[in-house]
């Protein structure tokens, strides 16, 4: 009985630190952009660091668990010891340094894994501008300099760099791109910030990692990175569409419905985002480059508070 | 007249809840008929409901926690169950409507009902008997505190069939659980839920760390207390600091609620990250809260089996105390995406971490207490073990979470459901229950049987591994939590496997369920008798008198002379009991309605408060301050136990001793 349970101990043990490692399939330790590269071999370095304590705690407790067992009347048995000084320095020294060493490894990633960091790209690539909206249950996107918009669609140059600036109409939405990299949350009345960049062309999946409510489930859109050709045309296909975005169409969008097809708006009014933002704050919304509080003069505020 | 409620609010047109509600009348009328056929409700109403002895309601809790480990097990298969089948266009049998409040109601019941009653329970049970004290300092409060956990309880379940349950997830974050976005009743009923049960939480905590400050046996100093007494200590200083933050943040929900107030909604001022960083001010603390006791089980099992007494108790207790420090000092790394600065992120992501350093400690204090021990394999031991092994993948999964640039990924997806099941039961639960089977025949006078034990707990190792693995795996290929279908056929195979692993736990609580039949069945066999009160040759005091206890534990308060003391007087030849007197009356408290009366008060207030009905309302709360006027008056609430009554209770206990001897 005691052998086969550390036999199956030490199997299972084994599978799962196996499958965490076995990671190269799996959409977020197989990466299309540096931000993800940049997660995954933190991933891979903290996991590495800490299988050193972990894997011989696991082998230790099995072994003693199953050496000192009772019917082992061979084995050493100390009935009254109970403190060792050599054995206490090693149980908190270990583990000590280990997270020293994570330490530093985390308060470097935090500064180069900043969602808010700007990426660097190649000298002569401008970065693309994308304002996300998280809606009842779809994501709008706003490309201000291209004047577009498009709900659950999003299109993106590869090796550019793209600055999201992210809010919420609604509840509190988490804004993902498994393949890309690192998520951030979308707030109603505040503006966050990401930066992500597509290396390979692809279509991957986004999706709200932050439940929201009856639609959530739906709540997805697909991430086209394409190359800047092929960009330019698709966004000169959503500048043929016949629908655009402004004061009067807004509030349509922005009511609640569920798996929202994708939606492509030819105009959008500018500063559509600022005023989303500006509604839950008196008219006000924060200028990211000084920090100040500007009051919103545009004629879509009077679309708004009347939830 | 009934505020909200009519009869639409029956959710006649949802078959399984009708099913569930037929079952439920069903097995309620047959248990309640049973009751009144043997003629019991006398004997339950003056033995246990009214009762304020510590053992007693150690039994109720875990009663309670068992419940409701049915109620949120069932839960748990029923969303395994849907994502095993809602892929690919198939919606599955659960519409998100019913989903999201199971998914809501599963955590609130696991975290509120199971584990922290589970754990109540156990504190109640231990901590008296092991400093040597008679009752806790509050025997009136304690009795209201399990009240006040049961009616909530019943609220829960209530929403079931009259309503609907709040649909925002366990911890019901704002702008989603405001009247804007969630309307109706469910939201309501989760707050009331959370403050009536929180009242008796935090009653629980205050009223353990004054029994321990106060009430230790004479010459039990701080160091020379159970590490199980210690947990107990950091525990409630955590409830007593945490709780009161976590009834304000629902508190100030529930005034955006009913009074249209702003504290956290999207306009007028309100700023939801207000609500998580209060919420989690206490959430964090709330699963230490939950496994520190834990590890003071273990702490205790682990000796007892390996015949050794504890490798490094000294840091054992330091490290606890960093721990209840520490468990302060991480709450945001729960939201590391809301986009604070990389310093911020550092600082809570680094504190984090360094809660790995003592609880790693620990953990090697177990193994080497098993170091050149005599380890015997009773059913506690393996549930020892399997925590050994699970926590340390669960710490390692923790620490990578922990890491903000990781968490940027992992945040919010399966990963950190596998994550928290992986600490929650490979910690929490499989130390509660081999703390159930170590102490069970000191709470009833006999042995929990075994096989039925080793099977229940393989049946849950493996299921365990099999339902959550799977959820790691899906975590790394972006699945988020609280999906109610989805179409990726990466997912599929895996939440198949999930599937079957919550087969496999369910298995294990058959088992748990078969353990419990088959040792009340055989609770009379010689073997399984508890003649001695230490059947597991213990350590501390709670080993040195009958199983089950006196109603007043001690006869002759014990005197401590070391850490272990009833080891040490084993082995010195000290009568732990002093046994053959002189015996002197012994004073007790009375047993009471009054807090069988506050809490069925609070459930009317609470029931009535949910669907507006002003008037019962005002009912309930006029009830539930005129009972607590009442029994403020009442001066009646002591007795003594005559000293003759005490030698005799002690002579015949002394007698079966003597007589087990001789055999």
């Amino acid at each position: 009985m005691k052998n086969k349970l550390l036999a199956r101990m030490a199997r299972l043990g084994g599978l799962s630190s196996a499958l965490l490692l076995a990671g190269c399939e799996l959409d977020v330790l197989d990466p299309k952009g540096p931000v993800g590269e940049g997660v995954k071999s933190l991933i891979l370095t903290s996991t590495i660091a800490m299988l050193i304590v972990v894997v011989p705690t696991i082998i230790l407790s099995l072994y003693f668990a199953w050496h000192y067992r009772q019917s082992n009347t061979s084995a050493e048995y100390l009935p009254k010891w109970c403190h060792s000084n050599k054995i206490e320095l090693i149980i908190w020294g270990v583990p000590t340094l280990i997270i020293i060493f994570l330490a530093v490894i985390t308060y470097q990633t935090c500064h180069s894994l900043d969602p808010y960091k700007p990426l660097e790209a190649e000298a002569n690539t401008k970065p693309l501008h994308v304002e996300v909206v998280a809606l009842d249950w779809k994501w709008l996107f706003i490309y201000p300099e291209q004047g577009i918009a498009t709900v659950n669609q999003l299109a993106i140059p590869v090796n550019t760099p793209i600055d999201f600036v992210i809010t919420s109409d609604s509840v509190m939405n988490s804004f993902f791109i498994p393949r890309l990299g690192s998520m951030i949350y979308a707030m109603a009345g505040m503006q966050t910030q990401l930066h992500l960049l597509a290396s390979e062309p692809g279509d991957y999946l986004g999706e709200s990692a932050n439940y929201s409510g009856r639609g959530f489930s739906d709540m997805k859109f697909r991430t086209l990175a394409v190359s800047g050709d092929e960009f330019n045309a698709w966004v000169e296909k959503v500048k043929s569409s016949s629908e655009q975005l402004d004061a009067q169409t807004y509030p349509k969008l922005a009511a609640p419905s569920e798996a929202n097809p994708v939606e492509y708006f030819s105009h959008v009014e500018t500063g559509m985002f600022d005023t989303i933002v500006a509604k839950y704050n008196n008219g006000m919304v924060m200028d990211k480059k000084t920090g100040q509080m500007l009051q919103m003069q545009s004629a879509m505020s009077d679309m708004n508070m009347k939830e | 007249m009934l505020g909200r409620l009519s009869l639409s609010a029956i959710p006649f047109d949802v078959p399984i809840l009708v099913g569930t509600f037929a079952g439920v009348v069903i097995i309620g009328l047959a248990v309640l008929g049973l009751i009144t056929y043997l003629g019991k409700w006398g004997y339950l109403w003056k033995e246990w409901f009214t009762s304020v002895d510590h053992k007693r309601l150690a039994v109720m809790y875990i009663v309670l926690a068992l419940v409701a480990l049915f109620r949120g097990f069932a839960d748990a298969i029923m969303m395994r169950t849907q994502l095993a089948l809602a892929y690919a266009g198939n919606p599955g049998y659960l519409p998100p409507h019913h989903y999201d409040q199971i998914f809501s109601a599963h955590g609130t019941i696991m975290i509120f009902f199971l584990a922290m009653a589970f754990m109540t329970g156990l504190f109640n049970f231990v901590v008296p008997l092991q400093i040597g004290a008679r009752d806790v300092a509050f025997p009136f409060l304690n009795n209201l505190s399990f009240w006040m956990t049961a009616i909530a309880f019943i609220l829960v379940n209530v929403s079931l069939f009259i309503g609907e349950f709040s649909q925002c997830g366990w911890l019901a974050y704002p702008p989603l659980s405001e009247s804007q976005f969630s309307p109706g009743v469910g939201v309501d009923y989760y707050i009331w839920a959370i403050q009536l049960s929180g009242v008796g939480t935090l009653l629980t905590g205050v009223n353990f760390f004054v029994t321990i400050v106060k009430m230790r046996a004479p010459g039990m100093t701080w160091m020379k207390m159970p590490v199980f007494t210690w947990t107990a200590f950091c525990a409630s200083i955590l409830i007593m600091v945490s709780f009161p933050v976590l009834t304000v943040a629902v508190a100030l929900l529930g005034l955006d609620r009913y009074f249209g107030m702003h504290f956290f909604t999207n306009d007028g001022g309100g700023n939801q990250m207000m609500y998580l960083n209060l919420i989690w001010a206490w959430g964090h603390p709330e699963v230490y809260i939950l496994v520190i006791p834990a590890f003071g089980v273990f702490s205790e099992v682990v000796p007892a089996f390996s015949k050794k007494p504890l490798f490094g108790y000294g840091t054992m207790v330091y490290a606890t105390c960093a721990i209840m420090v520490l468990s302060f000092l991480v709450w945001v790394h729960h939201f590391f995406t809301m986009g604070a600065g990389p310093d911020v992120n550092a600082f809570f992501g680094i504190a984090t971490m360094v809660i790995s350093i003592p609880t790693g400690v620990k953990l090697f204090n177990w193994m080497f207490t098993m170091y050149k021990g005599r380890i015997e394999y009773h059913a506690c031991m393996y549930w020892v073990i399997g925590f050994m092994v699970t926590f340390t993948i669960g710490g390692m999964t923790g620490v990578m979470m922990a890491i903000p640039g990781a968490d940027f990924v992992l945040h919010n997806s399966l990963f950190l459901i596998a994550h928290f099941h992986n600490v929650i039961i490979g910690g929490v639960y499989f130390g509660y229950i081999a703390g159930m089977n170590f102490w069970f025949p000191k709470v009833m006078g006999f042995k929990m049987n075994e096989s039925w034990g080793i099977r229940a707990f393989w049946f849950w190792f493996v299921g365990f591994y099999f339902a959550f693995v799977p959820l790691y795996v899906v975590g790394f290929e972006g699945m988020t939590r609280r999906l109610n279908h989805y179409d990726n056929p990466a997912w599929y195979p895996w939440l198949l496997v999930a599937e079957v692993g919550a087969v496999l736990i369910l298995l294990g609580i058959v088992c748990q369920l078969t353990q419990l039949y088959v040792t009340i069945r055989d609770r009379n066999l010689p073997q399984n008798r508890d003649v001695t009160g230490d059947p597991w040759n213990g350590r501390s005091l709670e080993w040195s008198t009958s199983s089950p206890p006196p109603i007043y534990n001690f006869a002759i308060v014990p005197h401590v002379h070391e850490l272990d003391a009833f080891m040490h007087d084993k082995e010195n030849g000290i009568d732990t009991r002093c046994a053959g007197g002189p015996y002197e009356a012994i004073h007790m408290p009375k047993n009471t309605a009054a807090g069988l009366l506050v809490g069925g008060f609070s459930l009317v207030f609470g029931f009535a408060a949910v669907w507006y009905i002003w008037w019962l309302a005002a009912i309930g709360l006029i009830g539930v301050i005129g009972t607590v006027i009442a029994r403020s008056a009442n001066k009646d609430i002591d007795y003594y136990i005559p000293a003759d009554e005490v030698a005799r209770i002690e002579n015949e206990h002394s007698r079966k001793l003597m007589a087990q001897a001789a055999e």
